[in-house]
């Protein structure tokens, strides 16, 4: 039986898919011929248990680890063993479960840095970065969107880890992505910081492609528009959000327990 | 080349090969397990072929001087680990080669005050003192082979200690989890100075036996460590097998490199090292 | 590269301006030492290009390097083998030329080395320098183990005029000091551009750097090759100034050297490993006086740095004069 493919709402332009992808590390396979279509301008969501196979799914569809079998499809062009900077370079853009900025770079060097993607090459060498209009802009640009507008002075390591959440996601839309893979945004945050956190989310779903992979599920029920729930490495059930919130199976295998335990 | 002369130089191949071995297997235990570079691990070579010869003038048997000379390096690398090594576990690589850099000056400067810049030699016991002919005029020096025998010993003793022993698997389980070691109650400080103490005690037995088939003099610890680098980096880090499998390689391609090309003979074990690089990064048994 | 903390700026001129007024009173604070003084400052000069190219490789893109000393030697040797014996060569024709000779030599040795990482890296680096110093230790190319004389200094000549006597001792000292003060400019210039941040980040998180749609290799072999040149250039220059080469210039023990000045000035903070070659030279000057086994002390002053002062005498003035913490937004 072939495995299930997540689903789309509306029909839509496909901008990335992923057919029988597959990787397994030695014996353990962590994702098993997933198939996946996300649609332009759509938010999408993934849930599943830990272990489910959805940071690995993360990893194989930026180019941060090389699948096993199966192809990975960008605008129908193969990309499935495209490395994860070309990946990126294509206009997916990605962030990381566990805060991942320079610590040592300010805020806007941070954004700065990752703006440098938008030109054609970085290999230049002698007019300072900081003189790149250009890329001082779409970093200014990332910065206000992510809400650290003012804060561009301050040393990324001297911030707080709500903030330093925030910078990861504005780094990510400095190198100006089209689709946004954001794993577990609001992992560790408090209250607070996650209510801010879920604001530039919704924001960032009517602007981008938006897949989310998120253990919150009061959040995700706020801010996708398809969900996509993930275990053992496959698509157990896929649909519009209100959909699988009603899915008895899904409830059963996930929701029932999964949203509390966590 | 007629088959006998290149029988000799495949023996001497594996005869260096095993020796090298010998060495770049404390090496690649001592990373493995405890996770440190050591730079200063040629410098316990040094030490076993210079207490060799100096315990030579005491006492008539080599093999005695090698018995008494190996305890004496156990306590060196015994004190070692627990002085210095210890601070490093935590520390990254850079600090690692630094302060194993430090010791190595140290270690050179010592040697340099207890016995001087001169280059010595030890004479091979009269036992072991005669050749195997093979043709009316090539023959096989029995002391090579000797050396070849203990050397092929102990990696078949450490395979079987590594594998097959309570030690052996604290060995193991170390290698990849030190806080799990310490969970099960054994004592990791002592763990690691033994696991220390032993790698000093192969590379300073390889010098000592060595010594009669060469020079003893300045710097011969720093030749040999960069070699069992290459090995090291040719078999893959941390795998015994893969430094055995390198040590033979290196050994072969250091030998047929002195006969086929004299010229550029230490050159060829780097160009081995070059083409591994560029077929596998991680090295061949990684 | 963000800028230093102003004071700082100000100690570094200084320093820089003291040493650039040396030849004109040495003599009157040491007249029996002077020319000798001279020397050795002029020595201690081209060894800081040398230390902070390393610093490019170790401090900033995170490369460490225990084979950069072998880019060292192999500029000084290209002059020795490019120089006629009883004539001058023309600086204009073999310093490119000895430049672009080490810039392929180091690309092709980090092409092989960038593709490991981590500890292999520092074996595999140390194992290709010590290739380099047996390619011309066992080899007849150049003199083999006893090294190559360089009768004749280089002619720096612009159409027949000549511009420098690079015999004598003082304008040699002064080529050492533009050395240094121009490759610590030219890196401050590369750090701030697009390519030094990159490589700067790369130093800090690779794989975050990926992510961001940067191939890393590309640019850690192209750091690599820029400070094996630099390291050319700096060997290049002792040749001229000692007149003579061989292999020990090459030796991993000249490469560790390099790499304790990097720590014991600050490694990524560029100045500090220029400070740290002052601070190493002189260290040995001040044991070797004392006594004959001054490895001795070398190698416990080693131990003690990595013990003691992690971040080196750079990391401690950053501290010192920003009163922040972290060696933040530096690097």
């Amino acid at each position: 039986m072939n495995s299930m493919t997540s689903a789309v709402l509306d029909e839509g332009k496909v901008v990335l898919e992923t057919r029988q992808l597959t990787k397994s590390f030695g014996g353990l396979v962590a994702v098993n011929s997933a198939n996946y279509r996300f649609i332009e301008r759509q938010a999408h969501a993934i849930i599943g248990p830990n272990g489910a196979g959805k940071s690995t799914f993360v990893n194989l569809l930026t180019g941060h680890f090389p699948p096993s079998s199966g192809e990975i499809l960008f605008k129908g062009q193969r990309i499935t063993d495209f490395p994860a900077h070309k990946v990126s370079r294509l206009g997916v853009g990605r962030s990381y479960q566990k805060t991942n900025v320079f610590p040592v770079f300010t805020c806007f060097e941070n954004c700065r840095l990752a703006a440098q993607a938008q030109l054609p090459t970085s290999m230049r060498f002698l007019r300072p970065a900081a003189m790149y209009k250009e890329v001082n802009e779409r970093a200014d640009w990332a910065l206000d969107l992510c809400g650290l507008k003012s804060r561009g002075d301050r040393v990324a390591g001297s911030m707080s880890y709500g903030e330093q959440r925030q910078l990861e996601i504005g780094m990510v839309l400095a190198t100006g992505p089209e689709i946004l893979v954001l794993d577990e945004p609001l992992a560790g945050m408090g209250k607070e910081e996650s209510e801010r956190m879920v604001g530039l989310l919704k924001d960032l779903a009517r602007r981008f492609t938006l897949i989310l992979i998120e253990h919150d599920m009061d959040a995700v029920f706020s801010i996708a528009e398809v969900l996509t729930v993930m275990v053992n490495g496959t698509v157990l059930e896929s649909g519009p959000v209100e959909t699988i919130r009603a899915s008895k199976a899904v409830q059963d295998a996930y929701l029932g327990d999964g949203a509390e335990a966590y | 080349m007629d088959i006998w002369f290149f029988l000799i130089q495949v023996l001497n191949g594996l005869q260096y090969g095993l020796l090298l071995f010998l060495v770049a297997s404390g090496l690649t235990l001592i990373f493995g397990i405890m996770g440190i570079i050591n730079l200063a691990h040629g410098s316990f070579y040094m030490l076993g072929a210079y207490l060799t010869f100096w315990l030579l003038q005491s006492v008539d048997s080599l093999l005695l001087a090698i018995v008494l000379a190996l305890p004496i390096s156990a306590a060196v690398g015994y004190l070692i680990e627990a002085l210095l090594v210890r601070v490093l576990y935590r520390r990254d690589h850079l600090d690692q080669v630094l302060l194993t850099y430090g010791l190595i000056l140290i270690f050179n400067e010592a040697q340099r005050m207890l016995w001087g810049g001169d280059v010595h030699g030890i004479k091979v016991p009269a036992a072991l003192d005669w050749s195997i002919p093979l043709t009316d005029t090539l023959s096989y020096p029995v002391y090579r082979m000797a050396i070849s025998a203990v050397c092929a010993a102990l990696a078949v003793g450490m395979y079987l200690v590594i594998q097959r022993t309570r030690f052996g698997m604290w060995i193991r389980a170390g290698a990849s989890n030190r806080d799990m070691v310490a969970a099960l109650g054994i004592n990791v400080n002592l763990l690691f100075g033994a696991v220390f103490a032993l790698g000093a005690v192969l590379a300073a037995l390889s010098g000592a036996i060595a010594a009669p088939i060469s020079s003893i003099g300045p710097g011969m610890g720093d030749t040999v460590l960069i070699i069992c680098f290459v090995v090291v980096v040719i078999g893959g880090v941390g795998s015994i097998k893969g430094a055995f499998l390198g040590a033979l390689l290196i050994g072969l391609a250091d030998t047929f490199g002195k006969v086929l090309a004299p010229d550029f003979a230490s050159f060829s074990v780097y160009a081995v090292m070059a083409a591994v690089l560029l077929v596998k990064p991680r090295g061949l048994f990684a | 590269m963000s800028r230093l903390p102003r004071s700082l700026s100000i100690l570094l001129s200084v320093a820089i301006i003291l040493l650039g007024a040396y030849p004109l009173f040495g003599d009157v604070l040491f007249p029996n030492k002077h020319a000798f003084l001279m020397q050795k400052l002029t020595g201690i000069m081209i060894m800081a290009v040398m230390a902070m190219s390393l610093d490019l490789l170790v401090g900033v893109a995170g490369l460490v390097s225990m084979g950069h000393a072998a880019f060292f030697g192999l500029g000084g040797y290209m002059l020795a083998m490019l120089s006629p014996e009883y004539s001058a060569a023309n600086l204009w024709v073999v310093l490119p030329a000895a430049l672009v000779v080490v810039a392929i030599a180091s690309a092709m040795v980090g092409y092989l080395s960038i593709r490991t990482s981590g500890i292999y890296f520092i074996m595999v680096t140390l194992a290709f320098g010590q290739m380099g110093f047996y390619f011309f230790n066992d080899s007849k190319l150049a003199g083999g183990s006893d090294g190559a004389y360089i009768m004749v200094k280089p002619a720096v000549e612009i159409l027949g005029v000549s511009l420098l006597n690079l015999g004598d001792k003082r304008t040699l000292y002064y080529v050492g000091l533009g050395a240094l003060v121009g490759v610590y400019l030219l890196l401050r210039v590369v750090l701030a551009s697009p390519f030094g941040r990159v490589v700067s980040a790369i130093g800090v998180n690779e794989n975050r750097v990926r992510g961001l749609g940067f191939d890393p290799v590309a640019y850690k072999l192209l750091a690599f090759t820029i400070g094996g040149t630099i390291a050319g250039l700096a060997g290049f220059l002792a040749a001229i100034q000692y007149g003579f080469v061989n292999p020990a210039t090459l030796s991993w023990h000249h490469s560790g050297e390099a790499l304790v000045m990097v720590i014991l000035g600050g490694m990524g903070t560029l100045f500090g490993p220029a400070i740290g070659a002052f601070v190493f030279e002189l260290a040995k000057m001040g044991f070797e006086s004392v006594t004959e086994h001054w490895l001795l002390p070398m190698g416990a002053m080693i131990i003690g740095i990595v013990l003691l002062l992690p971040k080196g005498v750079g990391g401690l003035l950053l501290q010192l004069f920003s009163g922040r913490s972290k060696m933040e937004g530096g690097q």
